[in-house]
């Protein structure tokens, strides 16, 4: 990822400080392979060392850094008194002391001890940027049965096939599938395993707290070259072009809905006019919508498409009928 | 500062990035404390034409900035016997990274720790603190645990102002929702800390206004965060438990009662797996027994299922849930109208 065009200047100077020790360790590196490593563009770092080779403790031509990248190949020299990186930040520290901790609470996984021991030698290299990293906790993922997730992640090292038992709560089916596992993957809270699934022929995300049952198979489990990994920067969720745009009131009491569902709308509805929201979502499968609007008993109003609010209608009136058999009800 | 024009000019900000940059090395470099004068002398682009003003207070506002960045630049007295004019100095000992030699698989959990935040708003910080602990190695860049991916994500916009008033202990003031309420009301806190819980960020706190801890999602703050006074301004209690905090205000425990419900031949999987028994009743419904928490909580996830499942016991849980699909014929132009 290149840098924001408008990198400031300190922010620069913050990133020129950090990447000059680097290549002074990597003497000769592929001028190509050292920008990707540095997550800038080419042009990028060409201009960085323009301009590291402008700088110096004092003006003499021997005083100055010494930048050569010529031929391709990266070479920095006299830039002593910063061939060290500076010292952590407290942003720094914390985003690595905070993630290591949260690693320790992964369950299943094998790598323990090597956490414990880059934490300590962490913690003590940060000194007091790392003291505030005790008021920050992530939880990566609850949820999934330890046993599961390391079946899972032994199945991808192997690249072995493995039969799932899955439940879909939103639908209530329960399915059975074979899945060419792609990696585990803790995102908003759960863990979930991404794979080729033969059924969908497509790539799925599964739950692990749904997936009832994981063997692993004596089948070689290498994904289709088609089988690629979703971006998950906005979360799990996909929306498809046959999605259906519904319309949702919900009263107060059911306005938590627009916090757990990706939702692409929302508006306020005025306390004079009852509370709550307004919001629109896209689905491909109404059978959760019917459910959830069971579920908020009233709270939550289909306004459009007519025909889901009428499916609503109609399925609440059948799960009623069962309760004339109840006594009292 | 004079403005750069034609092709190749360097820009401002160009110009300003190679004066910290020398000023940095210089400040390194000197083996005694630099007064003004001569650090003016050894920084080009301090320009000799400047006005002495001009150049003092752009130095000012360098050294801030580059303390910001967390670079230690310190004054120290140039000779204590005659002189009084300040001079300035940054020790290496201060400045650099403590010589820390990490194994191959010290490397790889930082790595993954640092790819955590791949998809956060600390993504930069966190992809820098791990060029800096490779610095030293000599291998290449590796990735070495296959198969798992932990992912941190900041989607709500107050995070990072939070987040910067927790890590350095500053008051701040934000308008917050309730979960039920639709007004925005103004908040006054001293952010304790932060904690991400089933994947939502909560921030604990003293509420002023209530005089009183308070938990706080951070998905409900509306609007921009406020800091009010100085950092370090108040104490965090010293038993105080991020975690444990988070989880009492957002997930109270409760006791569990017994419930029996009737649930249709191949469906209710979720139900059928919290079940201390299923008997089968006939060809078309099973008898369920599960323990339930929350009765209102219990009711919805029955009335979920539609026709598919039947509560039977107990009476409180019936009613809650014939009320719940009663409600949603009601809301849907059913019932009486």
């Amino acid at each position: 990822m290149p840098p924001a065009p408008h990198e400031t200047a300190t922010a620069r100077l913050a990133r020129l400080l950090t990447m000059v020790p680097w290549l002074v360790n990597r003497q000769g590196i592929d001028l190509v392979q050292a920008a990707a490593d540095l997550g800038v563009s080419t042009e990028q770092l060409e201009a960085d060392l323009r301009l590291l080779f402008l700088c110096g403790y004092g003006q003499m031509p021997d005083e100055l850094i010494e930048a050569d990248w010529e031929g391709g190949r990266v070479f920095v020299g006299n830039a002593d008194s910063i061939a060290r990186p500076l010292r952590l930040g407290v942003d720094e520290a914390v985003t690595l002391i905070v993630g290591l901790r949260a690693l320790r609470e992964v369950p299943g996984l094998d790598e323990r001890d090597a956490v414990d021991r880059a934490l300590a030698k962490l913690e003590s290299a940060a000194g007091d940027a790392a003291a505030p990293a005790h008021r920050v906790r992530a939880e990566v993922a609850g949820g999934g049965s330890p046993e599961l997730l390391a079946r899972a992640r032994r199945a991808i090292a192997d690249r072995r096939r493995v039969y799932l038992r899955y439940v879909v709560p939103a639908r209530d089916e329960a399915t059975e599938r074979d899945v060419d596992p792609m990696r585990v993957v803790g995102i908003d809270g759960q863990w979930y395993l991404e794979g080729w699934c033969h059924r969908a022929e497509d790539t799925r995300l599964f739950r692990m707290d749904r997936v009832e049952e994981l063997t692993v198979l004596d089948v070689d489990g290498t994904p289709p070259p088609e089988a690629t990994e979703r971006d998950l920067a906005d979360g799990t969720f996909r929306p498809a072009p046959d999605d259906v745009t519904v319309t949702l009131r919900l009263l107060p009491g059911a306005t938590w809905v627009a916090d757990y569902y990706a939702v692409d709308t929302v508006r306020d509805v005025p306390a004079d006019e009852g509370g709550g929201l307004v919001v629109t979502l896209r689905t491909a499968d109404t059978a959760w919508l019917r459910r959830l609007l069971w579920r908020l008993g009233g709270r939550g109003v289909v306004l459009e498409p007519a025909d889901i609010a009428a499916e609503v209608r109609e399925g609440a009136e059948r799960a009623l009928a069962a309760y004339a058999a109840v006594p009292g009800a | 500062m004079s403005s750069p024009s034609g092709s190749g000019a360097p820009s401002a900000a160009q110009t300003k990035t190679e004066r910290l940059l020398n000023l940095v090395l210089v400040l390194l470099y000197a083996r005694r404390p630099l007064a003004k004068a001569q650090i003016r002398q050894l920084v080009p682009q301090y320009g000799a034409n400047a006005s002495l003003e001009a150049f003092e207070r752009m130095f000012e506002r360098d050294k801030d900035e580059l303390r910001e960045l967390g670079i230690p630049l310190v004054t120290e007295d140039i000779d204590a016997l005659w002189e009084d004019e300040p001079g300035y100095r940054i020790h290496q000992r201060d400045y650099a990274l403590p010589d820390i030699a990490f194994e191959s698989d010290e490397l790889a959990v930082l790595g993954l720790a640092s790819r955590t935040w791949a998809q956060a708003s600390l993504a930069g910080p966190a992809a820098q603190a791990l060029r800096k602990l490779r610095a030293a190695g000599v291998e290449r860049d590796v990735d070495a645990l296959i198969g798992i991916e932990p992912r941190l994500r900041t989607a709500e916009p107050a995070f990072d102002a939070v987040k910067d008033a927790v890590l350095r202990r500053v008051r701040i003031a934000f308008g917050y929702r309730r979960p039920e309420a639709t007004e925005v009301v103004e908040r006054h806190v001293q952010p304790w800390s932060l904690a991400s819980w089933h994947g939502r960020w909560y921030l604990n706190a003293y509420d002023e206004d209530r005089g009183a801890p308070r938990v706080f999602r951070l998905s409900r703050i509306a609007g921009s965060v406020r800091t009010v006074g100085r950092p370090g301004a108040f104490e965090v209690p010293a038993d105080h438990e991020p975690e444990v905090m988070t989880r009492t205000a957002a997930g109270p425990p409760t006791a569990q009662s017994p419930a029996v419900v009737r649930v249709r031949q191949g469906a209710g999987h979720a139900l059928r797996r919290r079940a201390r028994t299923v008997g089968e009743v006939d060809d078309t419904w099973s008898l369920v027994d599960l323990d339930y928490g929350d009765l209102d909580a219990f009711a919805e996830e029955l009335a979920g299922y539609g026709a598919d499942v039947v509560a039977e016991q107990p009476r409180e849980l019936v009613d809650a849930v014939v009320e719940r699909l009663r409600g949603a014929v009601a809301a849907h132009g059913g019932g009486e109208a």
